[in-house]
């Protein structure tokens, strides 16, 4: 079970996940986010420091908008995760491909640097 | 066999003690007319009366109340056979007496007397044919109480019968009160008439028919007994006079009793036997409907039925059922009415904007007759709507039609809709039996994906001088998305590959088999490990949907330069065991998953790592389904868990170390049923 709760912050869109995402859940995730993006949002923040557990199909959705965002112009940052949780994206390989810091100020100065 | 035996045997004692009567009582009579002593004993002809009684009630109590094929009819008929027989008998000693004219012998007293106990024996036999059946027919349905007091209206029947003889004994009041006892509980029995409600209108007539004949044999001999009695009366007393015998009375006055009862309630049942008739087609008609699912093949039989049923029950002039078909199209059932007919009537209600009339959303049950009076050209006056409904979602409407203005009664529309509730029931199930068909054949097919898939496994595994591998894999679902292969790239070099396609279940088997084709295809020719990667994401750029991805690692052993190759593309790090240094670790290095960059760029994200491996060195791989499976408290299996599992056992066999790792594996999930696909490979050099 997971749950998404989303607020805004210096023009940027926070994602806060919280539970777990395997197989059924990542579809939330994935409309959280697809929902964010339909808004406009260029800045998006995931906070995934209540995230306890990411199945390969919730990287996969992490994964699925790497092109996209890259196309589009858009900056996702992922901070605050657990050292599970990041040992997971570090297997994959998805620690290379996405951004991910270690707080939110940290996270929101990259998002700043990025734009540039 | 056996009760044909004592059938016989008991007509064969009431032939004997009737012969014994005969010849008992002419004895005593002579004696008595010639003013000697009998050489007999007086008491012996009433005695053997009794014993005819006892042997002829026997005798059809074996052979009508055991018999359970005789219905209602079959039962009044063998009355009224048996009165019959014994009507012909006397009717043809009559005529014997009137071909002897006034002879001698027609007068003599002894001939008379010889007529009479004849006559007396058949109307005690026919008496007692009766008594049988009535007891039949009074114990159908029978409750506690009224066995009891049959029995005991037996039991007095038969004090009645004994007393006869013992008349000395019992004192008047007593007899008095049996006399009293026996009429009331009479009554009370004859009153048992529910087998009349279930003869039907014909059957009824017959049973008339038939009591009416009864009765007239019943007259008939009465008054040929005491016709014949009161002859002999005139010369002498010392004759077995039936008048003096109680229980002949009881007897003839319970049968009668009974069948005027009989005949009375037929007689007054006659008009509303139509109404019972239709009750009961009522229920054999739901009963139709309800086991159709078990007999009839498909849901149209279950209309058919619907309709027939409907129109029968309520005397419908016509009616049509309509069922709401898989696209616009209605399906519609008619009987006695046109298609057209049906078109106009619902179109003419259409018209009238009557609300929730014959449309597919109404879901109560309307009487629609005051709609009909406004329509021209048709011949019906009343019109009720029901609909047909399968879990609570409306699939059709059935529509009843009267030529009689005001129809339909409420016991009419309540068993209609009972009727399509039933429909509706015996749709739901057609529906649920059909997917249960189609679930079945799904799991087949699983089964057979399954089978295929594990042929997609190797079932042999390289070997080489330098190393033995040993490999295990089970999927969560039927098919699954985990894959472990070799191939031997030439005589110095092997290829191995485990990978893990995102997902599980059937998705991820089809990538796992296009992961099979890719490897062995990239694996004929000597690649470096990264290349294959990038190869291999090359290839399934355009397979992979979006946010699926597989992780894979591809390992060239070269057992010449005695060195390993690998790339990994997001999978599980390698553990290797040291056997120099005895210590086992994981290896760290970058690579990201395949299909994850579908750009050229892939190549930045891969990368070809080298390492030496002695003898006693061991490559374990695995698949995220071992490494996160969890135990019953929902913590992980891990890695250094995995790690240390290996190193407990590093001087056994591949196969050995698998094999332990596995059983670890389950004994720490508690529980063989893992919920992902786990693979294991181990590497064991030597």
């Amino acid at each position: 079970m997971v749950h998404i709760k989303r607020l805004q912050e210096d023009g940027a869109d926070i994602l806060a996940v919280v539970g777990e995402i395997d197989a059924s859940s990542s579809i939330e995730l994935d409309l959280a986010i697809a929902k964010s993006v339909g808004e406009g949002s260029t800045k998006i923040l995931v906070d995934c420091s209540a995230l306890e557990y990411i199945s390969s199909a919730g990287l996969g959705v992490f994964m699925s908008y790497i092109e996209e965002f890259r196309d589009k112009n858009i900056r996702m940052v992922l901070f605050g995760m657990k050292e599970k949780v990041a040992n997971t994206f570090q297997i994959l390989g998805l620690a290379d491909l996405l951004h991910i810091s270690s707080n939110k100020q940290e996270a929101k100065k990259l998002l700043n640097e990025l734009s540039v | 066999m056996k009760t044909k035996a004592l059938t016989r045997l008991t007509f064969l004692a009431a032939i004997v003690t009737w012969l014994v009567m005969l010849f008992s009582d002419v004895t005593v009579l002579f004696s008595d007319l010639k003013g000697l002593t009998p050489d007999v004993p007086v008491w012996l002809p009433k005695v053997m009366l009794d014993l005819y009684v006892i042997s002829v009630f026997y005798y059809y109590k074996f052979k009508i109340e055991r018999d359970e094929a005789l219905n209602f009819t079959d039962l009044l008929w063998r009355v009224f056979a048996t009165g019959l027989v014994a009507t012909v008998l006397s009717l043809s000693l009559r005529v014997l007496d009137f071909l002897l004219g006034s002879t001698k012998l027609s007068s003599n007293i002894f001939f008379i007397d010889v007529e009479y106990l004849i006559n007396l024996g058949l109307l005690l036999s026919f008496l007692i044919a009766a008594g049988t059946c009535w007891k039949r027919l009074i114990l159908y349905q029978k409750s506690k109480w009224l066995i009891r007091g049959w029995l005991v209206f037996e039991m007095l029947l038969l004090i009645v019968l004994l007393s006869d003889n013992l008349q000395i004994i019992l004192k008047e009041w007593v007899f008095t009160s049996i006399s009293i006892l026996t009429g009331l509980l009479a009554l009370v029995l004859s009153a048992n008439m529910k087998w009349v409600a279930y003869l039907n209108f014909k059957q009824k007539w017959t049973s008339l028919l038939l009591l009416l004949l009864s009765f007239f044999y019943l007259g008939y001999f009465l008054f040929t007994v005491i016709h014949f009695s009161d002859e002999i009366k005139l010369q002498s007393t010392a004759f077995l006079d039936f008048q003096n015998h109680a229980f002949n009375i009881y007897l003839f006055s319970f049968v009668m009793l009974y069948s005027i009862f009989s005949f009375l309630v037929i007689l007054f049942n006659l008009p509303t036997s139509s109404v019972f008739e239709q009750k009961l087609e009522e229920v054999v008609n739901f009963q139709r409907i309800s086991q159709s699912v078990q007999t009839e093949q498909s849901e149209e039989s279950v209309y058919k039925i619907l309709l027939e049923s409907s129109v029968s029950s309520v005397f419908a002039d016509a009616a049509w059922l309509e069922i709401k078909g898989d696209q616009q199209q209605n399906r519609l059932q008619t009987y006695q009415i046109t298609e057209s007919d049906t078109h106009k009537i619902q179109e003419h209600l259409n018209g009238r904007h009557v609300k929730g009339i014959l449309d597919q959303s109404s879901d109560k049950t309307k009487n629609l007759s005051s709609h009909l009076a406004t329509l021209k050209g048709t011949r019906f006056r009343s019109l009720m709507a029901f609909p047909v409904l399968v879990k609570g979602e409306k699939i059709g409407t059935l529509a009843l039609l009267k030529e009689l203005p005001e129809g339909f009664n409420k016991e009419m529309t309540q068993i209609v809709s009972a009727f399509t509730n039933q429909a509706g029931i015996s749709i739901e199930n057609f529906r649920l039996l059909k997917e249960a068909i189609q679930n079945e054949r799904y799991k087949e097919e699983l089964k057979i994906a399954k089978m295929v898939q594990k042929s997609l496994l190797p079932d042999k595994l390289e070997k080489d001088d330098d190393f033995e591998i040993s490999a295990f894999s089970e999927s969560a679902d039927e098919v699954g998305g985990d894959y472990y292969d070799t191939l031997r790239i030439n005589d110095h070099q092997v290829g191995l590959i485990i990978a893990d396609v995102s997902g599980k279940g059937t998705t991820a088997a089809f990538h796992m088999s296009q992961m099979k084709g890719i490897f062995h295809s990239l694996a004929q020719e000597t690649l470096e490990p990264k290349v294959f990667m990038m190869r291999a994401n090359q290839a399934l750029k355009y397979c992979l949907e979006r946010g699926s991805f597989i992780s894979a690692t591809y390992f060239v052993v070269d057992s010449r330069e005695k060195m390993i190759y690998y790339s990994r593309a997001g999978h599980c790090p390698v553990l290797i065991y040291r056997a120099a240094s005895r210590k086992a670790d994981y290896l760290i290095d970058k690579g990201a998953a395949l299909g994850m960059v579908k750009g050229k760029d892939y190549c930045n994200f891969v990368e070809t790592n080298t390492l030496p491996y002695a003898s006693g060195d061991i490559l374990v791989l695995f698949t995220d389904g071992i490494s996160e499976a969890k135990s019953p408290r929902g913590e992980e299996f891990g890695l250094d868990l995995l790690k240390r599992t290996i190193t407990e056992v590093v001087i056994r066999s591949p196969k050995e170390i698998q094999e332990h790792l596995i059983k670890k594996l389950y004994e720490y999930t508690g529980t063989e049923e893992i919920d992902d696909d786990y693979t294991t490979m181990i590497v064991k050099f030597s």
